[in-house]
C-alpha cells in the first residue's frame, strides 16, 4: 500500500529545524519516520506522520514550503541482508530506488524501511508477489 | 482621438524650432530669476546668449534633487509669489518636501499636457474620468483632474481610498477613463468581487495608472480584471506632475509632450550623452515654464527614447517605461544591475513572490551577487531535484536578463521582513 509522507523545506539556519520541530509539536503531530536530505543551504524534512493531508495544510499555515509523495513502507527481516530481497526485486522490475529511511521505532517488532521508487504501484505490486510485508500508515503510529 | 495634432503629429523641424525658442526663453528667464542656477552658469562660463541650436543645451549645467533641498522652500522659483497660483509638494525621501510652484501659465500648460494624455487613452469631452490618485499637495490628483477639465471631460474627483465608495460612484456615474495608481486600480478590481459587482457593472474603457513602477503581469491583470485598455503616464512633480509623457493605444513607450519638456538621456556617471535606444537617466528641461523652470533636472529614472514614428501618427519623441532609479543601480563586476530588471524576472515565476532581497558583497576580489526569494505560499517543495531545478531556470532567466550571473537562495514564505513602500531590498557589504 501506498503512503504519502509529507516534504518540507527548511532553510539550513540554526534553529530553524527547531522552529518547525515546535511548530509541528504545538500542533500537536508526531513523526513516525524522518529523514533529512540535505545541501548546505538548505535540507527537505521527509517524514511519515498520522493525517499528512492536514499536516501540509498546517504547515502551510505556517509559511512551510510542504508537499505530498507516495512512498512505500516495507517490512524487512532484521538481519544481514535483509533489505536486500526488497531491492532486488524493485531491481529485476527495473524499477528505481531513489531513497530510503527507516522508522524511528520498528513497528510491532518489525524493521520498516520507507521506500520511495520510481513507480510506487508497481513496486506495492510486486513486493506483495514476492512475499514481503507492507505496512500501512496506521501500522507505523 | 489626437487632441493637438498640429503639435503632436508636427514635423522634427517644426517641433525643434518650436523648442529652440523656447529653451532661448526658459534658459534667458532661468538666468535672469533663479540664483542659484545663475551661479552655476556663471561658474561654467555659460550665458544665455550661448544657446544657438538645440545641442547647445549640453553647455548648459544641471540640476538635481540637491539643488532643490539646498534650496527650500522656494529658492528656485523664478517669479515673485504674487504670480505663483498654486503650489504642489512631493515628499523627499531624506529630508524637507520638495515645494514646486506654478503661474497661471504653468496651470493651463499642465491641463494641456493630461488633456493630450486622456486622448491617448481614448478621451474625449464626452467621457467620465475618474479620479483616484490622491488630492492634496501631491500632483497626481489635481494634475489628472485638471486635464479632464481641460479636455471638458467630467471630472470626479474621487481621491484615494473608500474602494467601496469608489465603485459605486463608478458604477452609478458610469466613469469611463479609470486614473489612479496601478496598485490601486488592481485594489479596485479585487474590491469588484467583494462587493458582489463584475466589471460588466462598470463602464470603463481604459486607464492612466502612474506614479510607481509596474510590470507587464499588473497591466495584463489590470486590463483583464477591468475590462479596460491601460495607459502608462509619467510625471514628477519637480517637472510638472503627471502627463510629461503618456503612452498611446499601441503601447509602445510614452509619447513625450515636446513643445513643454526637451529630453535627453546621459550616462549617469560619465553624464555623456548616450544614444538613441540605449538605457541612461532621463534629463528634463522644461520648455517655457514660468514658476520654477527645470533646466536639465536629472530625474535619476532609467530609461530610453525612441524616435521612430508611432502608428498612432503622432511624431513626438518616446520614451520606454522606467527601469529604475539611477539612484538604486549597483554596478556588479562591471555590469549596470537594477533591482526593477530582477523584479521583472521574479514576476515570470508563478513559484516565487516578489519579496526579495539582493545581496552584493566581493570575495576574493570579485563581486557575490545573491538574490534572496521566498517561495510562494502553498508551493509544493517536493524535493531536492525540484528546487535545484527551480534554482536552475531562474538562476538562467536572471543571467539572460542582466548579463551576469547571480547565485539564488529560496526561503519560505514570509522569511523575509515586510516592509510598506520602498523595502530595503539591497544589502551591499562592499567597501569600496
Amino acid at each position: 500500500m501506498i503512503i504519502k509522507q509529507v516534504s518540507i523545506f527548511v532553510e539550513n539556519e540554526t534553529g530553524r529545524l527547531y522552529d518547525l520541530m515546535q511548530t509541528l509539536a504545538d500542533e500537536g503531530v508526531n513523526l513516525n519516520a524522518a529523514t533529512i536530505a540535505e545541501t548546505g543551504e538548505y535540507g527537505i524534512l521527509r517524514c511519515i506522520v498520522q493525517e499528512p493531508e492536514k499536516v501540509v495544510d498546517i504547515l502551510r499555515a505556517h509559511n512551510y514550503s510542504a508537499s505530498l509523495t507516495e512512498v512505500i513502507a516495507v517490512a524487512i527481516d532484521n538481519k544481514p541482508g535483509g533489505l536486500n530481497s526488497v531491492l532486488k526485486a524493485l531491481a529485476e522490475n527495473d524499477i528505481a530506488v531513489k531513497y530510503i529511511y527507516s522508522t524511528i521505532q520498528d513497528a510491532k517488532g518489525e524493521a520498516a524501511i520507507m521506500v520511495k521508487v520510481s513507480d510506487s504501484e508497481k513496486a506495492v505490486k510486486i513486493l506483495e508477489n514476492a512475499g514481503v510485508k507492507l505496512f500501512s500508515l496506521a501500522d507505523l503510529a | 482621438m489626437i487632441w493637438n495634432k498640429e503639435i503632436e503629429c508636427a514635423d522634427r523641424e517644426t517641433i525643434e524650432a518650436v523648442q529652440l525658442i523656447k529653451l532661448k526663453k526658459t534658459v534667458k528667464h532661468t538666468y535672469d530669476n533663479v540664483k542659484c542656477y545663475r551661479d552655476k552658469m556663471d561658474e561654467k562660463g555659460v550665458k544665455p546668449e550661448d544657446i544657438h541650436s538645440l545641442e547647445d543645451i549640453r553647455k548648459l549645467p544641471f540640476i538635481t534633487k540637491e539643488d532643490i533641498a539646498d534650496n527650500y522652500p522656494t529658492g528656485l522659483f523664478a517669479v515673485p509669489m504674487s504670480d505663483v497660483v498654486r503650489v504642489h509638494s512631493s515628499s523627499g525621501t531624506t529630508g524637507k518636501p520638495k515645494i514646486v510652484g506654478y503661474t497661471r501659465n504653468d496651470i493651463d500648460a499642465w491641463g494641456e499636457c493630461v488633456a493630450r494624455g486622456l486622448a491617448m487613452a481614448g478621451a474625449d469631452e464626452n467621457d467620465v474620468v475618474h479620479v483616484s490618485y490622491g488630492y492634496g499637495l501631491f500632483t497626481g490628483g489635481l494634475g489628472a483632474h485638471l486635464g479632464a477639465e481641460t479636455m471638458g471631460a467630467t471630472a470626479i474627483p474621487m481621491s484615494s481610498g473608500n474602494t467601496q465608495k469608489q465603485l459605486m460612484f463608478m458604477k452609478d456615474l458610469q466613469s469611463t477613463v479609470l486614473c489612479c495608481t496601478p496598485s490601486y486600480a488592481l485594489t479596485l478590481a479585487e474590491g469588484l468581487e467583494k462587493h458582489g459587482m463584475t466589471k460588466d457593472d462598470l463602464h470603463l474603457k481604459s486607464g492612466l495608472f502612474g506614479a510607481e513602477p509596474w510590470t507587464q503581469a499588473m497591466r495584463d491583470e489590470i486590463e483583464k480584471r477591468l475590462g479596460i485598455r491601460a495607459h502608462d503616464i509619467y510625471g514628477l512633480s519637480e517637472i510638472m506632475g503627471p502627463g510629461v509623457s503618456t503612452s498611446c493605444e499601441y503601447n509602445e513607450g510614452m509619447h513625450i509632450q515636446e513643445d513643454y519638456f526637451y529630453a535627453e538621456i546621459i550616462d549617469p556617471k560619465t553624464l555623456e550623452p548616450v544614444p538613441d535606444g540605449e538605457k541612461g537617466e532621463l534629463v528634463l528641461t522644461t520648455l517655457g515654464k514660468e514658476g520654477m523652470p527645470m533646466i536639465r533636472y536629472r530625474t535619476r529614472d532609467i530609461c530610453y527614447l525612441m524616435r521612430d514614428k508611432c502608428k498612432c501618427g503622432r511624431t513626438t519623441v518616446r520614451m520606454s517605461r522606467v527601469f529604475g532609479r539611477s539612484d538604486d543601480m549597483l554596478i556588479i563586476r562591471g555590469v549596470n544591475v537594477f533591482p526593477s530588471q530582477v523584479e521583472v524576472v521574479i514576476g515570470e515565476f508563478d513559484e516565487l513572490t516578489l519579496n526579495y532581497k539582493l545581496i552584493v558583497g566581493r570575495e576574493n576580489n570579485t563581486d557575490t551577487f545573491q538574490l534572496q526569494v521566498e517561495f510562494a505560499p502553498g508551493l509544493a517543495v517536493e524535493d531536492i531535484e525540484f528546487v535545484e531545478n527551480m534554482r536552475a531556470r531562474v538562476e538562467r532567466a536572471l543571467r539572460d536578463m542582466l548579463g551576469i550571473g547571480c547565485n539564488v537562495k529560496f526561503l519560505n514564505p514570509g522569511t523575509l521582513p515586510r516592509s510598506e513602500g520602498k523595502a530595503v531590498r539591497i544589502e551591499d557589504t562592499r567597501r569600496l
